[in-house]
């Protein structure tokens, strides 16, 4: 069975079509698999093995009756549980949302099942995706497959944990600071933040809304490719999404990185960890033995990253999160009046992290502090992207490392804000500028965790960014071991 | 000694501009918040309308549940912009804010509006009068649901057992028009909240009705001695629901604040609700209470960067403004002023049809009375009702063609139909009779009724419309009553 779930979407799409395997025969074998492991990872929040069988049955009758159900076909696909499903609850790993089903599908759901993919569960989450290691979830931790002990990073922690187990080929997760290439690396997966824009983002519930964005998770780049063209495009109902077409990316894979210039960024190197540092050098010596020209190349401004991250993002939080008062949604603790309830309704359905944050935020666009901390916030970050565009003068893509650390002991930071906060300052700085970005699994350290390599590209680049990740992932030392209990289970299975 | 909380009707003088006592004047301004009559919300696809069974016009984006996005509508836009230009404003690119406070009226605990930058600014307003009231910004944001509290004794959120909110009305398109404190007295108030709702209803932005709610009128009020220069503390009344209220409440107001300097107490900066039924205004919250808004760029949504070519079609949209198409009228009359009739005729609806008639050269009396009168009892009219279908009818009745009860007759069945004045009169029969006829029947009507002939001949004028009658109702109505006179007195002079 381990053969069938370890297929990527790619080859199961293509099978499936072929009629070699069935939808139902495939997503059967993953919906085993995510329970029968999620007792030990606690990457579901929520398993919908009703609903998925059907649109499982649902594409088998297509294919019965002559049909294409589309480039997904059969492909069984988590959502992080901030995206909506009808039908399904969103939670967004608070006590707060508990209970509360969308009556609408987010526009990634919508262009997933148009294309044939199976939505077999949702994922677990930091709470409203504020956090760095999936510990901050109101139901409890999700753990890393690689070693049980460790978090899978964060917030799309269920996410790239149940890539990385092998329980689906791809997930979706959102990514404000970091929450899909962080997790990614510290699980070995491949993750993808696109351009803020190229996909849409009606239907993510929103954290910091001039920095979310919707992207994969997959074992294989091809994987990312194709899912991401899938999911990308112009919506009508995001006004901030791109009409500009993306350039195929799955055609990437192959094309020559010869002459291409590759800037090594220094600030980002300069944090890091030996053992990741000595990674990503590996992969830049990989890439010019591809005929790549690598350089080193300065961003000062991005050490400015950070700060400015942590007045924006929880500005924006801290009216996205204002509508959770209990009057019309989730939970909803009666008070003698409408203040109280809210006030009872926040206290008791909120997190530290989120209310920390909410707390941040409110402080930072106060009135005589607005000046001193949201607005020159927004003047750093004009400062980032004009000193991402003045490397990418000299060179065509960056690469770095994605977290500084490879994963860490569950509790080892949690109780230490500012230590969790720097697990993303390799990633912030994107969602800054709004440039994609993507992790790469690319070595292990001497424990066997895994190391990712950060790809950083122009807006709109997309295509530049996967050639490199195609490129890379020939010398990738490829996925990490499992844990032996998760070995077993599936084995068991 | 004046009280400060003196009643409305011990205030004598009311409304004029030496309303209060002798050194003192008012300084007021109006923000009036004016829902634009758009078929769809301003961030989503709901229907506009107001009266619908609660919640029925309701989407997750004006619910504000989570994960939903706001999607300007451009032709809201396009009716806040033409706002705009008619009050002379500059129309510039401009962003949208956030406006933060929790209420359970606003599903986001946030109110998409406009904050630094408006879409329009700077701009005037030419009373009737003639005096120039300055508008200091025109900007568009998002109407808030409806509250309705159940219990309790005030009605008002504290006290009430229950309240049942309707958010039919949450995101509806608004525009807020704030006016400089350029009002002097409150009959110039109700001169400007009234040339401004004429000017809003004759581009087609508002409805204007005051009572349904589609326009909403705050006051900023303050006091200060004639010649002082620095404008005194403004109170800021809410709940002003009609013309009547806004005199009042102004009045009430600025003698509530003479009083009080009077008595040299303070006047403290407040928001202060009009109680309508006990005449006089009634502290809310003080300044220090006032909520801090943390208003910060909209995310969601994309800067506002109107082009010339934008700006200039929807300049070329705007057509003649109340001011102009006024005048047009009441020089056509031969009149001095304006008159009821005029400021019927000049609404967005009707307009088009006076100005075409009297551009075809047509009586301009007649014109105007059927187009405030007739034509304004059947508003409103199908899109496919012609303006030259009106026009076609004017001209059949100063030709005589038509009576005049004919011509009213086929008005109506023309909108009812939707045919032509020509079909309708066929329809309804109305053969305009010969004057050869009309005399055979004056001529029968003279050997039936020698006597009251004889009289009438010989200068009894009060009978002349006895004989009309006996006409009218020998031709069954379809005699010109005119035509009928003329005949008539002819015949009195031959004989
Ligand atoms: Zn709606």
């Amino acid at each position: 069975m381990s053969e069938m779930t370890n297929m990527s979407a790619f080859e199961i799409a293509e099978s499936v079509n072929n009629q070699t395997v069935t939808a139902t025969s495939v997503v059967e074998k993953s919906l085993a698999l995510a329970e029968a492991l999620n007792s030990k990872l606690n990457a579901f929040l929520a398993i919908d093995r009703e609903g998925a069988l059907r649109a499982a049955a649902k594409v088998d009758s297509i294919i019965a009756s002559g049909g294409s159900p589309g480039r997904l076909a059969g492909v069984p696909i988590a959502l992080k549980d901030n995206m909506c499903k009808v039908g399904l609850p969103t939670t967004c790993g608070s006590r707060i949302l508990q209970g509360w089903i969308p009556p609408y599908d987010a526009t990634v759901t919508k262009l997933l099942e148009s294309e044939g993919a199976i939505i077999v569960g949702k994922t677990n989450l930091d709470e409203f995706a504020m956090g760095s290691s999936t510990e901050n979830s109101a139901y409890g931790p999700t753990l890393n497959p690689v070693d049980l002990t460790r978090v899978p990073g964060g917030s799309s922690g269920g996410s790239a944990s149940s890539v990385a187990a092998g329980i689906v080929p791809v997930a979706l997760g959102s990514d404000t600071g970091g929450s899909i290439r962080q997790p990614a690396s510290l699980c070995g997966v491949v993750g993808v933040k696109p351009t803020y824009g190229r996909v849409s983002r009606y239907g993510l519930v929103a954290f910091a809304s001039s920095l979310d964005q919707i992207g994969p998770f997959s074992s294989s780049v091809m994987d990312s490719a194709l899912t991401l063209e899938v999911i990308a495009g112009f919506d009508l109902k995001d006004s901030t999404s791109y009409d500009e077409q993306m350039g195929s990316l799955s055609a990437q894979k192959g094309l020559s990185v010869e002459g291409l210039r590759v800037g090594m960024v220094t600030e980002f190197v300069e944090g890091s960890d030996l053992e990741v540092v000595s990674a990503l050098r590996d992969a830049a010596n990989a890439l010019t033995s591809l005929g790549a020209d690598v350089v080193e190349i300065s961003i000062p401004e991005t050490k400015l990253g950070l700060s400015a991250y942590y007045l924006i993002a929880p500005a924006e939080a801290s009216s996205n999160l204002a509508r959770f008062d209990g009057v019309r949604f989730g939970l909803r603790v009666e008070g003698s009046n409408i203040e109280e309830t809210n006030v009872l309704t926040r206290t008791k359905g909120f997190g530290a992290e989120v209310k920390r944050r909410i707390m941040l935020g409110t402080y930072a666009l106060s009135s005589g502090y607005y000046d001193a901390y949201y607005a020159k916030a927004q003047q750093v970050r004009t400062l980032i992207k004009s000193g991402f565009e003045r490397a990418y003068q000299q060179v065509d893509v960056l690469i770095s490392p994605v977290s500084p650390t490879t994963a860490f002991k569950l509790g080892e930071k949690s109780l230490d804000p500012l230590a969790m906060y720097l697990s993303d300052v390799c990633t912030i700085p994107s969602n800054l500028a709004g440039h994609p970005a993507m992790s790469m699994p690319y070595a292990l350290d001497s424990k066997g965790l895994p190391i990712g390599v950060q790809i950083l590209a122009p807006a709109l680049r997309e295509d530049l960014m996967f050639r490199l990740a195609f490129a890379l992932e020939g010398s990738s030392t490829g996925a990490p071991s499992l844990d032996d209990s998760i070995k077993e289970a599936i084995n068991r299975g | 000694m004046a009280n400060a909380e003196t009643d409305l009707k011990d205030l004598g003088v009311r409304g004029e501009s030496d309303f209060l006592p002798d050194g003192w004047e008012l300084v007021c301004g109006l923000e009036v918040h004016t829902e634009l009559k758009t078929k769809t919300k301003l961030f989503c696809g709901c229907a506009n309308v107001f009266g619908a069974q609660a919640n029925t016009n309701v989407c997750p984006t004006c619910l504000g549940l989570p994960g939903s996005l706001p999607v300007l509508n451009e032709r809201a836009l396009e009716i806040a912009a033409m706002i705009g230009l008619a009050l002379s404003a500059k129309v510039q690119a401009s962003i949208f804010h956030r406006k933060n406070y929790f209420y359970p009226d606003m599903p986001k605990d946030f109110q998409i509006s406009q904050y630094d930058i408006p879409l329009n600014a700077d701009g005037y307003l030419i009373l009737p009068s003639g005096k120039r009231i300055g508008i200091e910004r025109a900007h568009v944001e998002e109407d808030t649901g409806k509250i309705t509290h159940l219990g309790g004794a005030s009605g008002r959120i504290h006290g009430a057992e229950r309240a049942l909110i309707d958010y039919n009305r949450s995101g509806v398109p608004l525009v807020e028009i704030v006016s400089r404190p350029d009002i002097a007295s409150p009959e110039e108030a109700r001169e400007y909240v009234s040339e401004l709702r004429s000017t809003l209803v004759a581009i087609g932005a508002s409805d204007g009705k005051m009572e349904e709610g589609s326009l909403r009128v705050d006051a900023n009020v303050s006091v200060r001695p004639i010649g002082e220069t620095p404008f005194r503390t403004r109170c800021e009344i809410k709940n002003l629901n009609s013309l009547r209220s806004l005199v009042r409440a102004i009045t009430f107001e600025a003698h509530r604040q003479v009083a009080a300097y009077l008595a040299g107490e303070k006047v403290t900066q407040q928001t202060r609700h009009w109680d309508e039924s006990a005449g006089r205004t009634v502290a809310l919250r003080n300044k220090e209470e006032a909520e801090d808004y943390r208003y910060f760029p909209e995310p969601d949504l994309v800067p506002l960067r109107p082009s010339e070519e934008w700006i200039e079609g929807l300049r070329s949209q705007l057509g003649e403004l109340p001011k102009e198409r006024r005048a047009r009228l009441v020089e056509s009359l031969g009149l001095t002023d304006t008159n009821d009739q005029i400021e019927t005729a000049i609404s967005v609806e009707l307009y088009p049809f006076a100005r075409s008639a009297l551009a075809a050269g047509l009586d301009p009396k007649i014109t105007v009375a059927r187009c405030a009168n007739e034509l304004a009892s059947l508003a409103p009219l199908d899109e496919s009702f012609e303006i030259s279908w009106f026009v076609e009818l004017l001209r059949m009745e100063t030709n005589g063609e038509v009576s005049a009860t004919q011509a009213k007759s086929i008005l109506a069945e023309v909108a009812k139909n939707l045919i032509s004045p020509k079909a309708a009169q066929e329809r309804l029969g109305f053969s305009q009779l010969t004057d050869d006829q009309l005399t055979k029947t004056i001529n029968e009507a003279i050997l039936q009724n020698p006597k009251e002939w004889e009289r009438f001949r010989t200068g009894e004028a009060q009978l002349q419309g006895f004989f009309v009658g006996k006409i009218m109702k020998a031709t069954s109505g379809k005699a010109d009553g005119k035509a009928v006179v003329r005949i008539l007195l002819a015949t009195a002079e031959q004989r």
